[in-house]
């Protein structure tokens, strides 16, 4: 019965994809069955995941489970393998991905049934929701390299078609578009980052196996040997330029809130717990790389910690209550990343999976408003999710309200809430390794993060009713939430481990996680700097500043936005410019399109017109030329055949006179 | 006289006799071709032409003892077969669509 | 030795000629151009019939070719899978050393099951559009398929040539007849510009006859490589002007955008699919293995070439407003990743290093992933035409909505363009650039700049045509009929099942890629680097 589970890790694979092929080919006769399906079996695949789980803690000192599957690219030296891992790391984010992922399956069926949208198309939705946990299962089960970039574009598409699951609404097809273009301009770092590694270790790496991969480089590092071509910091930089792409990363970070424009599921699964953590998982599962380039690691903290401020700031001026969670995203993604370029490893990993938890929380939360909203007879996209258009929803949508602020709580880092945990240990990590800079611009982050996720709880659930009139009966005549259990059932699953997941790693730095993980950043810890765990005294008096931070910033929502409700307004009024700079997200949008899309574009049409008028040009150029002189010598074709006749008896004539005549004399 | 100017040891014809009637024949061919205005008779002279060259293949194919000139006119008097063939065929569809034989009438592809 | 059951049987012949058969045979059914009084003309659908039945039997003969070459070559333990079976060997014109040589190796037997299964397809889809000379036009398509897969087999180039040119005609009247409103100047541009580069190679032909004295293509493979050097520069740029036009090769690429658009569908599938392989073939065959110093001393100079076609084919894509246009555009993209890999491949040799088999492996995967996949796409915009009768990017919206399985269908062909790993595209794109990058990094990464541009042009076409707002036009249109869907899922699915277990297939190819990368670099290593100077590796 040993390893029972782990030898069995393709049905983890295999159930959603099979959920997928299901309901691609029969989904329109199953309807609404087709969910079921789809949610079911994900959650047979959470079960196996489960005893895969098991089977690792079982496993001495985390030793990793290798499973070969058969060879795919085979070519010369170079020779692939579809195989899968299993170790500490993937076994956290199994979990990650298949919990949220059944939650998040689950409260679809009932976010997409009552979708009052025209085209329902729940077979579609319910076909690419498995195959994106499939993609990403794949993602963080492959052992080498280019498998997991089969997964990581695979998540890619998954996550254009749902971004574009509205098709027909030009900004839903715009987002998606956008969210795969940002993608791939990551991806072409990646790519050319992986090559690059193959380049140089393909003697001793020809499978692009992680083990192999690691082993190569870390016989180069320890021998002190250069590489052959570029060094590890091109490298690691040029892979995480792919990480920026996939966890939206400053300046890459452009595509998630647009992504917003999917149904509200597909950002709470892809677009917050799971597919935007895998440039975190790709960064932290290639460790040993990212340690023997500290300069590569330097630039993984300062653009993790430009995120983070970035996002929060970005969050406190949006009124679409999914944006601000999306900016919200952004700027944990950069927390994230902030710890593993401080040397962190396990905060990050941490920090991934409580956030993965309260962020799909926080998300589903905000859909269960949103469709209240609809419920409520407000049925335009923008205007149902304007939180301007809301307030006082704690007494309509009392379970919403109390998982939401549960969440809002484990965002904002208050003791003893999940965020807290994870989100200190970042804080704690960078300072005590010694990056001030980094711990304190984080703190000042945190600060931001209280303050825009209480923005968000005052104005919504508390504050000035700002609901419709009509709309404002609905909700007061029925409980909205009560008609669907689908809708708040979800909630409360997530909202557990919102609360209590912090303890994972409780103390600091030795708690269980750490443990559990250490295998897998064994190199990292060993190459960097040592920290010592547990309560220590700088660590008790870091989490003691960071708590008064988070209430200072949840005051500072009360204050503006509870209480003296007029101050926003002063506030943009005094500051006009950096009110709109703050609204228009710091002009990202314009500088790309300006720039990147219109000068792209501008360079299309000169080449076009280049390749029209010069190569073709030259093509008909020629043509011209011939069929002028044609058209002169035409005018001897009298088309009188005896005149060619005697042209030829002529002809014949001259010629063998020269030929026997002239030219033997000489 | 040697090998190359008789065409053969039994008949004792000489060469050049072959080769004159092969060129007298190729000349009225060529002159018919170019002054007769019936297209049935150029077609004729054209003809008459090809068989002078096949006289000539066949005299030179004689002389020199080879097989190669009268596998040639092999060739040549199949080909010759064939284009009649065709050539009459080409002329009648001709003569349908506008009733003439004359060559200076048929200009249909002239601008 | 392992004994094919089919020795001594003319197999490739059959295939060959298996088409002009069928053709033979439909200029006697009878059929009635003319009864154009709202009924079905009659006739019509025997012709359409016996085509079709020849085609698919051609199918049938080709993949049982394939297989029985496998099971000689893989299950039997031989391990010399790049030598050619099925010979056919009869002396044709002895005096002048030509004969009749068929043979054909792995690379020709799965460019044989490409081209059988793409005129299969365009003869079906062509079932309802095409009323008007439908005899002629399966005749034609017919003969076409004769001439393709004689270039296939050939291994006399006297036999070669004959097919080569024979395939021309045919593909001109396609365009030329059944075409749209330029389809005229398009026709004669593709004929003339075709006929241009095949002559270059043609006096090619003549130079190895006189320097070896001999066409056999096998002969002339053994004694190319030791011909002058300068014999073999000047051979090999003769040759590569009319293979490098068929491909096309950046700067002689623009009959192609002209030729697709005014093509018919089925034109446009064989075109894409087959008929630009022949110029990849070519080098593979003909221009690398006979003279491989003059293939090394052009290396730089052709990858360089494939480098702007790549970019520069994707960059010209994204602003079309024909939708056939783009997809031409984006072919003159693909292919360069062909030329690409070919290239680098010789190159890297020529560096010394022996790891070319990357770049020669991932042009081949790309050869027979862009007959697919660009068939495909061909196929989805000849559906969209029959219903819009515009191929205009604008006249389109929404097209998602009425066709759904189209949608999917389209998207399936869009991403395995766009090189999304998982279908072929990515197998060979990633393998022909790694070996650029392992050739030269700045080749690589600027090759690499394809893979944004290719998920620009390809998704902005995607959203305007099936998503947004569904315009009236295409409101009412049909989802695809059991033709179309068919054959879309049969190309999709062959694509998907080479991007997911690529080593069958990788397993074929790779011992035709090792013995063309032996004979380069045994007879290329005194060739000079001329670009080592520009870029240091």
């Amino acid at each position: 019965m040993q390893d029972f589970f782990l030898n069995i890790v393709w049905l983890v694979l295999l159930l959603p994809l099979l959920a997928a092929v299901i309901n691609l080919l029969f989904g329109r006769v199953l309807g609404a069955k087709a969910g079921w399906i789809a949610t079911g079996l994900v959650f047979l695949a959470f079960l196996v995941a489960v005893g895969v789980f098991i089977d690792v803690l079982n496993r001495p000192g985390g030793a990793p489970f290798e499973y070969d599957v058969y060879t795919w690219i085979p070519s010369g030296d170079f020779k692939v393998d579809i195989a899968f891992l299993v170790d500490p790391l993937t076994a956290v984010m199994l979990m990650v991905v298949l919990g949220v992922g059944s939650v998040v399956h689950l409260y679809s069926n009932g976010y997409m049934a009552d979708d009052d949208r025209p085209d329902k198309g729940i077979a579609r939705f319910f076909t690419f929701l498995p195959f994106f946990i499939f993609s990403m299962l794949i993602l963080v089960l492959s052992n080498n390299l280019l498998l997991l970039f089969v997964g990581w574009e695979a998540v890619g598409l998954s996550s254009y078609m749902l971004i574009g699951f509205w098709y027909n609404k030009k900004v839903a097809s715009d987002a998606a578009k956008k969210a795969f273009i940002v993608n791939r301009i990551g991806d072409f770092g990646f790519e050319l980052g992986i090559m690059l590694l193959f380049v140089n270790f393909s003697t001793m790496a020809t499978d692009l196996r992680y083990t192999d991969i690691f082993k190569a480089a870390t016989d180069m590092f320890n021998s002190n040997q250069p590489l052959l071509l570029g060094n590890m910091t091109i490298i690691c930089l040029l892979l995480f330029m792919g990480a920026m792409g996939k966890s939206a990363q400053f300046p890459l970070h452009v595509w998630l809130p647009d992504a917003m424009e999917g149904p509200t599921p597909v950002s709470a699964l892809i677009h917050a717990a799971t597919m935007v953590t895998a440039g975190v998982y790709m960064v932290a599962r290639l460790n040993p790389l990212f340690v023997m380039a500290p300069d590569a690691l330097l630039v993984v903290a300062i653009i993790g910690t430009t995120t983070a401020l970035l996002g929060a700031t970005i969050a406190l001026a949006q009124t679409d209550i999914k944006k601000v969670v999306a900016y919200s995203t952004i700027s944990q993604l950069g927390y994230m990343f902030a710890g593993l370029g401080v040397g962190a490893w396990v905060a990050a990993i941490f920090h991934l999976v409580t956030h993965a938890f309260f962020k799909g929380l926080l998300f589903l939360g905000s859909g269960s408003v949103i469709h209240g909203m609809h419920h409520a007879g407000i049925h335009d996209p923008v205007e149902s999710q304007d939180i301007r258009n809301m307030g006082q929803m704690r007494k309509r949508m009392p379970i919403t309200f109390w998982t939401f602020l549960v969440a809002s709580l484990a965002n904002a880092g208050i003791i003893p809430f999940a965020g807290f945990w994870s989100k200190d240990e970042i804080i704690g990590g960078s300072i005590l390794r010694g990056n001030w800079f980094v711990g304190g611009l984080l703190l000042f982050a945190a600060f931001l993060t209280a303050l825009y996720m209480f923005r968000l709880v005052f104005v919504v659930f508390f504050g000035k009713d700002n609901v419709p009139k009509e709309a404002a009966k609905v909700f007061d005549g029925e409980r909205v939430e009560r008609t669907m259990p689908l809708l708040w059932i979800p909630l409360v699953l997530l909202a557990i481990p919102a609360t209590i997941a912090g303890f994972l790693g409780f103390p600091p730095d030795m708690g269980w996680i750490h443990d559990f993980l250490s295998p897998v950043f064994a190199f990292a810890t060993e190459h960097g700097k040592e920290i010592e765990a547990g309560f220590t005294q700088p660590t008790v008096l870091i989490l003691v500043i960071s708590t008064m931070v988070a209430i200072i910033g949840i005051f500072a929502a009360w204050l503006a936005y509870f209480r003296q409700t007029d101050m926003p307004a002063t506030f943009s009024r005094l500051m006009p410019g950096l009110y709109n700079a703050l609204l228009r997200k710091w002009y990202f949008d314009e500088f790309y399109q300006k720039i990147v899309v219109d000068g792209g574009k501008a360079l299309a049409y000169g080449l076009w017109r280049f390749d029209q008028k010069v190569i073709d040009g030259a093509v008909n150029g020629v043509a011209g030329l011939m069929s002028r002189w044609g058209g002169r010598l035409r005018r001897l074709q009298t088309g009188f055949v005896q005149g060619y006749a005697l042209a030829i008896g002529v002809g014949v004539l001259a010629l063998v006179t020269y030929l026997f005549f002239i030219l033997p004399k000489g | 006289m040697d090998q190359v100017s008789t065409v053969s040891q039994t008949t004792g014809v000489p060469l050049a006799w072959f080769l004159a009637v092969g060129a007298i024949l190729f000349c009225l061919g060529f002159i018919g071709v170019l002054t007769r205005r019936n297209v049935l008779v150029v077609f004729m002279s054209a003809e008459l032409m090809m068989n002078a060259v096949n006289l000539t293949l066949i005299a030179f194919s004689a002389s020199l003892n080879s097989m190669a000139g009268q596998n040639f006119v092999v060739f040549v008097v199949t080909i010759a077969a064939a284009e009649a063939a065709v050539g009459l065929a080409i002329i009648i569809s001709m003569v349908r669509q506008k009733p003439t034989v004359d060559t200076t009438d048929m200009d249909l592809m002239q601008e | 030795m392992y004994q094919n059951m089919l020795d001594g049987f003319p197999i490739l012949s059959i295939m060959v000629f298996l088409p002009v058969l069928t053709a033979l045979v439909l200029l006697f059914v009878k059929y009635n151009e003319k009864a154009d009084d709202g009924t079905r003309k009659r006739g019509g659908d025997t012709i359409r019939w016996i085509a079709a039945g020849g085609a698919a039997i051609d199918l049938v003969i080709s993949v049982v070719a394939l297989v029985l070459y496998i099971g000689k070559y893989f299950n039997s333990g031989v391990a010399q899978a790049d030598s050619f079976d099925f010979q056919e060997y009869v002396p044709w014109l002895t005096d002048l050393k030509i004969s009749y040589h068929l043979g054909a190796d792995a690379l020709a037997l799965l460019l044989l099951v490409l081209t059988t299964l793409l005129t299969l397809i365009s003869i079906l889809v062509s079932w309802a559009p095409i009323q008007t000379r439908v005899r002629e036009f399966y005749i034609t398509i017919l003969i076409l398929q004769a001439g393709m897969m004689g270039v296939f087999v050939a291994l006399d180039f006297f036999v070669f040539y004959i097919f080569w040119e024979v395939m021309l005609v045919p593909m001109a009247l396609l365009i030329g007849i059944w075409g749209s409103s330029n389809r005229i100047y398009a026709a004669i541009k593709f004929f003339l510009y075709t006929l241009a580069g095949s002559l270059l190679m043609l006096v090619a032909i003549i130079a190895l006859y006189f320097n070896s004295g001999t066409l056999d293509i096998l002969a002339l493979q053994q004694q190319g490589p030791g011909m002058a050097h300068d014999l073999q520069n000047w051979v090999f740029l003769a040759f590569a002007a009319a293979f490098a036009v068929k491909v096309p090769m950046w700067p002689v690429h623009t009959w192609l955008p002209d030729a697709h658009v005014e093509a018919p569908v089925a034109g446009s599938i064989i075109l894409a699919g087959v008929l630009l392989k022949m110029g990849a073939y070519g080098f593979i065959r003909f221009a690398l293995p006979i003279t491989p110093a003059g293939a090394a001393t052009f290396a730089p100079i052709m990858v360089g070439l494939s480098v702007i076609a790549v970019i520069y084919g994707a960059m010209v894509s994204v602003v079309q407003p024909d939708l056939k246009k783009l997809v031409a555009y984006s072919s003159v993209s693909h292919m360069g990743f062909v030329t690409l890999g070919l290239f680098t491949g010789i190159w890297l040799n020529q560096l010394g290093y022996d790891a070319g088999t990357q770049g020669v492996d991932g042009a081949i995967i790309v050869m027979l992933s862009h007959g697919l996949l660009t068939g495909g796409l061909f196929l989805c915009v000849g559906v969209i035409y029959n219903r819009l009768h515009s191929r205009r990017i604008a006249d389109m919206g929404g097209m998602a909505k009425p066709m759904p399985r189209f949608a999917f269908l389209f998207g399936v062909m869009i991403f395995g363009s766009v090189g999304l790993p998982g279908f072929s595209g990515f197998i060979g794109e990633f393998l022909s650039m790694l070996g650029a990058f392992r050739a030269n990094w700045v080749v690589g990464a600027i090759t690499t700049l394809v893979i944004i541009v290719a998920a620009w042009y390809l998704l902005w076409m995607f959203q305007r045509v099936m998503f947004n707002k569904t315009v009236p036009a295409v409101r009412h249109f049909k989802d695809l009929d059991r033709i179309e869907m068919g054959s879309l899922i049969v190309l999709g699915a062959l694509s998907l099942f080479v991007g997911v277990w690529a080593a069958p297939l990788l397993d074929m190819i790779q011992p035709i890629s090792h013995a063309l990368l032996a004979t380069v670099s045994t007879a290329s290593a005194h060739v000079p680097d001329i670009f080592a100077m520009l870029f240091t590796h």
